[in-house]
């Protein structure tokens, strides 16, 4: 006798109801967490050395708030130098030119041994070195003397020292120089991670070393060096309470612990600024997130299931794209 | 085939007038201490499909790549429709090209490559349109339409949006065949096209390939396909070592081959 197959037939079997794993670790700690809460949340309230309400006034007052424009103009533009430079570094550092890549070495080599506090008093004190920064031709003087004319000048323009390092300047490349020898290495971790494959392709349609690294090597180095990159802007944000010893004044932590000498009430602006970093910090991680997702376009594991998605809901007829956003 | 999308015609553009689009002179190549190239000596005349078989580190992909300059040979020369690669002779004595002369020099050479190696940022129509624009071979709007084409040509008209990691082997071998041709090569180098693929996904990016070779594409092809080897090479060179074993008419030499080392391989692949 054959056998009977009856798969089809048979009913559905009645979905599974078992007892699931209990598990009392988690309350105990959900009772411990609790405790430690409750704890914190009476101190805030109960300790009169929060003085809640003199912070909260003197929190928003308008030198703290352009200082927190000082520190966020610092944050930016020393970024920038740091992201600009790190990319021409890194590029250098992986030239085919010994003398580049010599170079590029030292400069990252100088930059990530002397700490930034000591950089920007350095900055500030350049001053001393020349009291005016000229550009024109160099040891124009002793060309002169070569040729015996006496005080030979062949310069073009220059600046008072004084006028030009100020502070901010002066913090500026302190904190977005040293931030460059940083950025050169992760960089060069990125453009080191893109298939070699992606480079040969690019040179068999005929491509130069400078167009294939802009267009095809770059983009998908971001990938990689997008996340360390948001880590090291959140470095730089707390970094640049270091200026105050460039001097600079216009910055965050010098005004509110101005404010916090001035009237004796040092900790509730210590609490200020630590308020005012995690509200700074989260608005940094909301802008890397957007990032992260702009640059993972065709790879990684979450763009590629979003761009399968688009891809399954073009091939329906669109129907399924909301579903997506 | 769709209209407007067709090979530029061969026959008669070598500069030389003997009729060759690659002439190998003795050809050297060595990485370090391993020599894989040992004097290799061949020629492709316009128009014909150039099959290069051989048992894996024979150095058949080595001397692909040193057509088109990825690899510099030690000794040797290649002429690529008359063009000396990747040198200048005066003088009596070889100059290096620079570097955009020597991307210059690519650009009429097509190359696909075994893993694709599409361009994994972009979409396919981007993949396609983004050399002959960046290079100035073509305006944008230009190049889109003749990219469209292309595309249509190797079947995935239906894909341009896409991006390479959503397509399947198959059809991203098509879209890098495509890529090469946008650029409008007077060569096609493919290495080993169809080695990465899934078995039931060769036939389509044959297809394609044989479709090239009826245009007059002129090709080199490395490949394990023997039965593409049969039907579509006008040309069969069998290495091994570093040198040419046997060469000759495809289904002469895959019938009866002379060398002992030709009759070791086929008996292994056929």
């Amino acid at each position: 006798m054959p056998v009977k197959t009856e798969t089809p037939e048979r009913a559905r079997p009645e979905p599974i109801r078992a007892v699931p794993v209990r598990h009392p670790g988690r309350w105990v700690a959900v009772a411990v967490i609790g405790v430690l809460v409750a704890m914190f949340v009476h101190l805030l309230v109960t300790n009169t050395a929060f003085n809640w309400s003199f912070m909260a006034d003197e929190m928003f007052r308008p030198p703290i708030v352009a200082g927190l424009r000082g520190t966020i103009a610092l944050l930016v533009t020393s970024m920038a130098i740091g992201i600009v430079g790190g990319v021409v570094i890194a590029v250098m550092r992986l030239s085919a030119n010994p003398i580049l890549r010599g170079v590029s070495w030292t400069y990252t080599w100088f930059f990530r041994a002397v700490p930034r506090l000591v950089l920007a008093i350095l900055f500030g004190n350049l001053g001393i070195l020349w009291a005016r920064i000229e550009f024109g031709l160099p040891f124009d003087r002793q060309i002169g003397a070569l040729f015996g004319i006496d005080n030979f000048e062949a310069r073009l323009f220059g600046f008072s020292a004084v006028d030009i390092l100020t502070g901010f300047v002066a913090g500026m490349l302190a904190l977005g120089l040293s931030e460059a020898a940083y950025m050169a290495e992760i960089v060069r971790a990125g453009i080191q991670s893109v298939d070699e494959g992606q480079t040969e392709a690019a040179q068999a349609l005929g491509m130069t070393r400078a167009q294939i690294l802009r267009r095809i090597v770059l983009p998908q180095a971001m990938r990689v060096v997008v996340p360390p990159t948001g880590n090291e802007t959140i470095a730089m944000l707390k970094d640049t309470s270091l200026v105050a010893f460039v001097p600079v004044s216009a910055e965050l932590f010098f005004q509110l612990r101005a404010v916090g000498s001035r009237s004796f009430q040092v900790f509730p602006m210590l609490v200020a600024a630590t308020i005012w970093y995690l509200l700074l910090t989260s608005v940094l991680l909301v802008g890397q997130y957007y990032l992260e997702r702009h640059f993972s376009k065709g790879v990684g594991r979450s763009g590629q299931a979003r761009l399968r998605l688009r891809g399954l809901a073009a091939e329906t007829g669109g129907g399924a794209s909301e579903v997506i956003r | 085939m769709t209209d407007g999308v067709t090979v530029p015609a061969q026959a008669g553009t070598a500069s030389t007038g003997d009729g060759l689009m690659v002439r190998a002179e003795q050809v050297h190549k060595s990485f370090g201490p391993l020599e894989v190239l040992r004097g290799i000596d061949l020629e492709v005349r316009a128009g014909e499909v150039c099959c290069l078989l051989g048992p894996s580190g024979s150095g058949k992909s080595t001397f692909l790549r040193c057509v088109n300059h990825l690899e510099k040979i030690n000794a040797g020369r290649i002429w690529v429709d008359g063009e000396l690669i990747g040198y200048r002779e005066r003088g009596g004595k070889l100059h290096e090209l620079r570097e955009s002369e020597v991307a210059a020099q690519r650009r009429v050479i097509g190359m696909v490559f075994q893993r694709f190696n599409l361009f994994p940022h972009m979409t396919v129509l981007q993949n396609v349109v983004e050399a002959p624009v960046l290079l100035g071979r073509e305006k944008k709007a230009a190049a889109r339409d003749r990219a469209a084409a292309l595309l249509e040509r190797v079947g995935l008209g239906g894909k341009l949006g896409n991006y390479p990691s959503q397509l399947s082997g198959g059809q991203q071998q098509r879209v890098a065949i495509a890529r090469a041709l946008a650029m409008r090569p007077k060569l096609m180098l493919f290495d080993e096209p169809t080695s990465a693929l899934d078995p039931e996904l060769v036939g389509e990016v044959l297809d394609v390939m044989k479709d090239l070779a009826r245009d007059g594409m002129t090709m080199i092809v490395v490949t394990h396909e023997i039965g593409f080897a049969r039907e579509v090479g006008d040309h069969l060179v069998f290495m091994d070592e570093g040198v040419v074993v046997e060469q000759g008419d495809p289904r002469e030499v895959i019938a009866n081959p002379r060398h002992e080392r030709t009759r070791a391989f086929l008996a292994k692949v056929l």
